[in-house]
Parts: C-alpha cells; sequence; structure tokens
C-alpha cells in the first residue's frame, strides 16, 4: 500500500433515524483509536463528522458519508439530496437554527453544527443547491 | 504485597472449575477474556479488574486474589481501614461504632475509617474545584477500574480526571502517621490494612496509578472478615468505643452519588455500573452533553461500591442500610483544618495512555490491518456466538491480525465447511488477506 491508497467506508444515514444518531461518527471513532491517531485528531473526526450525521437527519432527509482513511489524513464526504441551503453564509453562523421545534426538544438546534464542522476541520467545503442537495467535504490531518 | 507489577491482576481463573461456557467473555466490557482449549484465559492488558467475570461465572470459577489475616503476623501494630461499604454488610446495626469496635477485636490495634479520609477528600475536591475555573469537566479517581478503562480506552479524558488520591490511600497514611505517633513504632512495623469490596482495589496496591508506590501493606476482602466480624459484633454490641470519624458525606461515599454530594455542587453527573460507566466515557469523549457539568462520578459496581464483588450483602440492601445509617449523622465529621494529621492528597505520578487495541505500531501498518480486517469481517458469519472462544467476530478477527487467534476457528463456518461444503476462507487466502 502506498500512501494515496485509502482505506474506505461508506454510511447510510437514514432519515428521522435519531436512536441511531451517532452511531456512524461513533464507527469511525473507535477504527481510528486503533490505528495510532493521535487523541486530538480522534476527537476533531468524532466531533465534526457527528454533528455532519445529525445534520443530515435534521434537515437533509438522511444521506451518505463517505469515509476515507490516509496515512497522514481522513476525509468526510457527507452527501445528501436534501432541501439545500439557499444562504451558505448565514448557515454557518454560530447560532443560526432552522431546526424545527420537536428536535430542539431532543437538545439539538442551537445552530452549532456547521460552525462546529468547520472548527473541528483542517479543510472544510460545502456545496449546496436549493432542491438538489448539499455536499459537506472535511479533512482532518493526523499529526505523525 | 510484593513488588509493583505492571499489569497485574487481581481477578485470576480456577482452572479446575472453568468448563469453558462463554458466560464470561460475554459479560466482560473490554473483552479481556477468550475461550481457548476448554478453559477461559485473561488478556492482562485488556482486563481492568472489574469483576463482571466474577460476578457473571456460574461455576465460580473467576476468583480475586486477596491476602489473608495471616498476612498481619509479622507486622507489631496493626491498622483496620473499612471502607464505608462495609457498615451496609450487617443487619440491624444503627452504630458505626459497633462495627469499628469489632475490628479491634478481631485482632487490630486501631482502626482509620475510609469514610473519615473520603471527607478528606471531599474538602480537597472542592478546593481543587474552586481554584480551577476552567470549564474543564472532572471525573473522579476513586474507583480504580474505571481509571483503567480511561487509560486504555479513552486517552483524550486522562486530562479530565481529578488529580487527587482515593480516599483509601490517604487513610492508609494517615493511619500510618497516627499509629507512629501513638506507639513510636517505626513506620515499617505497623501493618495497614484495607477491607476490600472489590478485586480492583487489591490491583489498586499491587499496581497503583498516579502514585508510585500504595501505603496499603495488606488487603482483605470483605466477605472473609465478615464472619469472623459477625460474633465480635455481637459482644461490641454492649460495649462499643467511640471511633466514628464519618459523617454523612464519609459514609456516603459508598453509595453512587456519594463522592458528587459531597463537592456541595448539583452540576454532577453520577453513573453506576460498567456499562453506564463505559456509556458516559464515550460521551463525555464526544462532548456531548451541551449543559453545565463539573464533576462526573463513575462507579463500576451497580450502585457504588457496595455493589462490589467482595461483599457478601446484596448491594440495594446495602444501599438501603447505608442510607439508614447515615440519616442522622452530621453532614461531615473530618474536617483538614482541625485533624491532627496531615499528608498531601494530589496524585504525584502521571496516569498515561496504554493503547493496547492498536491494530499496528504505525499508521500504514495500522491502515493494512484495517483493511485485512474490513475483510474478514465481510466472511465471519456476524452471530457473535462466541463459539470460537471470542466474545465477537470483531474480536475473533482482531485477535486473528495480532497473531492472537485463528479464524478458521469460526464454529458457524466450520458448520457450513461440513454441510454445504463453502470455504469462506478461499478468497482471502487466495490474495494472502488472511
Amino acid at each position: 500500500m502506498n500512501s494515496n491508497d485509502s482505506l474506505h467506508f461508506q454510511y447510510v444515514v437514514s432519515k428521522d433515524d435519531f436512536t441511531h444518531a451517532g452511531s456512524a461518527s461513533s464507527d469511525v471513532k473507535n477504527k481510528l483509536k486503533m490505528m495510532n491517531v493521535d487523541a486530538a485528531a480522534v476527537r476533531k473526526v468524532s466531533i465534526a463528522m457527528y454533528e455532519g450525521e445529525i445534520n443530515m437527519i435534521i434537515h437533509a432527509y438522511g444521506g451518505t458519508i463517505d469515509v476515507d482513511i490516509y496515512e497522514d489524513r481522513i476525509v468526510m464526504c457527507l452527501k445528501d439530496t436534501g432541501p439545500g441551503i439557499a444562504n451558505i453564509e448565514e448557515a454557518m453562523q454560530e447560532g443560526f437554527s432552522t431546526a424545527p421545534a420537536d428536535v430542539i426538544n431532543l437538545g439539538f438546534g442551537a445552530g452549532m453544527g456547521l460552525p462546529n464542522m468547520r472548527n473541528n476541520s483542517d479543510e472544510f467545503n460545502i456545496e449546496s443547491e436549493v432542491g438538489v442537495g448539499t455536499t459537506v467535504t472535511m479533512t482532518v490531518y493526523f499529526s505523525s | 504485597m510484593p513488588d509493583n507489577q505492571k499489569f497485574f491482576h487481581s481477578v485470576y481463573l480456577d482452572t479446575d472449575k472453568c468448563c469453558g461456557c462463554i458466560t464470561c467473555i460475554k459479560t466482560c466490557p473490554t473483552q479481556a477474556i477468550r475461550v481457548r482449549n476448554g478453559k477461559a484465559h485473561i488478556i492482562k492488558e485488556f482486563c481492568i479488574d472489574c469483576g463482571e467475570c466474577i460476578r457473571h461465572c456460574p461455576h465460580y470459577a473467576k476468583q480475586a486474589r486477596f491476602d489473608h489475616m495471616d498476612a498481619l503476623e509479622n507486622y507489631k501494630y496493626k491498622v483496620a481501614l473499612p471502607p464505608p461499604s462495609l457498615y451496609g454488610q450487617f443487619n440491624h446495626l444503627d452504630d458505626i461504632n459497633i462495627i469499628l469496635t469489632a475490628l479491634t477485636m478481631i485482632g487490630f490495634d486501631d482502626v482509620f475509617e475510609v469514610g473519615a479520609a473520603a471527607e478528606l477528600v471531599s474538602a480537597e475536591t472542592r478546593k481543587y474545584i474552586a481554584e480551577h475555573e476552567e470549564p474543564r469537566i472532572l471525573i473522579s479517581t476513586a474507583c480504580p477500574t474505571v481509571t483503567r478503562l480511561i487509560r486504555i480506552r479513552f486517552p483524550e479524558l486522562l486530562d479530565n480526571l481529578l488529580p487527587l488520591k482515593p480516599p483509601v490511600e490517604v487513610a492508609a497514611e494517615l493511619a500510618r502517621q497516627r499509629a507512629v505517633e501513638k506507639t513510636g513504632l517505626k513506620p515499617e512495623e505497623i501493618g495497614i490494612a484495607f477491607i476490600s469490596p472489590c478485586p480492583s482495589k487489591v490491583t489498586a496496591v499491587r499496581d497503583p496509578l498516579g502514585i508510585t508506590n500504595s501505603s496499603i501493606d495488606v488487603v482483605l476482602a470483605t466477605k472473609e472478615i465478615y464472619p469472623l466480624m459477625l460474633s465480635a459484633m455481637k459482644e461490641a454490641k454492649n460495649n462499643p468505643m467511640e471511633y466514628c470519624l464519618s459523617g454523612k458525606i464519609g459514609v456516603g461515599w459508598g453509595l453512587t452519588g456519594g463522592e458528587a454530594a459531597g463537592i456541595l455542587l448539583d452540576n454532577y453527573i453520577a453513573a453506576d455500573g460498567i456499562e453506564n460507566v463505559v456509556r458516559v466515557l464515550e460521551d463525555l469523549e464526544d462532548e456531548k452533553f451541551q449543559m453545565d457539568i463539573r464533576f462526573v462520578e463513575l462507579n463500576a459496581c451497580p450502585g457504588g461500591c457496595v455493589g462490589g464483588v467482595l461483599n457478601v450483602e446484596n448491594p440495594f440492601a446495602a444501599s438501603s442500610k447505608l442510607k439508614h445509617l447515615k440519616k442522622y449523622l452530621p453532614v461531615a465529621l473530618s474536617h483538614p483544618e482541625d485533624f491532627p494529621q496531615k499528608t498531601d492528597i494530589a496524585l504525584t505520578d502521571e496516569i498515561t495512555y496504554e493503547p493496547v487495541y492498536m491494530l499496528g505500531t504505525s499508521m500504514l501498518e495500522s491502515i493494512n490491518n484495517m483493511v485485512r480486517l474490513e475483510k474478514i469481517m465481510r466472511v465471519l458469519p456476524g452471530l457473535d456466538c462466541g463459539g470460537c472462544g471470542a466474545p465477537t467476530c470483531k474480536a475473533l478477527a482482531e485477535d486473528h491480525i495480532r497473531g492472537k487467534g485463528d479464524v478458521h476457528s469460526c464454529t458457524e463456518l466450520l458448520r457450513r465447511y461440513y454441510l454445504y461444503g463453502e470455504d469462506a476462507f478461499e478468497e482471502l487466502e487466495e490474495e494472502n488477506s488472511l
């Protein structure tokens, strides 16, 4: 295996499945913990991915998460075919939330999802089109 | 106790009694047991001495190592350290002094309550919290099983450990000082014996974390002292001495939530039972608690120390009895400012991560092995039946990769091979992935 090869996992996140929310990020976390990845990176990955997973359930009718682990980094690509985000700049602000009331009652919807994802990744990219869906790509580098 | 040993364990297997069933491998929270050649084996790097296998083994094959009363013979002056959980073992008791007096009748010269030291630790914890205004959530270090679990599975939380000694160590240090002052003997002539409710605290003496050496000389088991106590207590009842130095806080440490109550704040979480402990640690690690929490008390045993496997009484009955005993006690009876002996309650050594679950020594090796692991996992039936002797298919696959097991021991695949001639591993063998 050379450094361009990766270890690939795909997770399917289903809509409104709150009881399983966080299971994909938890699985990735447990894998990284067995793989000589520094604790700080593991933490960033699990928070960033957890927030993404929750977002997909709350806003986007579910979706898929593709995870690629390389020798020096992990790339998480979260793709949904949800409603899309009309104003990305606004959505990236801390505290901005469009979460429905029932979700807020569960303790979510504080408007910290996307900001936490950005703050916990070394590279962050978001692309969204209203009516088509949203794709977020996050990279976290491991310290050697 | 002999010299310190890394990964020493109190929990061991009585080979003659083990029939090779899979009860223990299924109840072990760290997947530290395998059945090989018809007998259970403990993987010492993974074991955290929680005692779940002792609790669940239907054949009483899982046992705990501890010392016996004769280990005290060579000491000139013997001091017992009774924990609060001991007080919950006896029926119709309304005065802790009866227990403490009875201890002086079965061979001890003096007693020093762990509950008294616990009140000093509570005071120190309150001070620590007041002096450290940072948002870091503090995790109790009193349950050695929890500390050991964090050390192997939750490295990110090591910084959250409350850097204070467990009450039993503080009790041992103070008890020795007091005995030296009282008798004029040399410190090494004093024998300090802790009466333990669990194997984990036996291990914590032999292989301590956070301190270099334990101050405890001998660790006895509650269940072994109990019968001696019963007859002595009948006599002690008539004329109990005034020994008791623990109040509501000290006695409460034997119960889940007791230590947390001692910090006199209400923004804490207290969880007990090893599965619940794991859940809280996982959520702490992921920063899932979106609330104001300052302190987390975790006890591996159900109900707290009263649930330890070396106890005699049903944990829930013991818990009820402790609540009764502490009902009319003052909040605390031991205060640092008026305590005659002094000791430093801070931990002296750093507790460091033990990466026992790693799949490789480098990232590249880990990735390669994780690829192999995923391939093997696709072939294994996923029944987690335990037939191979590992608790789950994943554990078997990991054993295989670490060279500690062989996937060909899967009984379900063997059955399929025998019945239908399917060789599930053929492809993996051909591409050298096994």
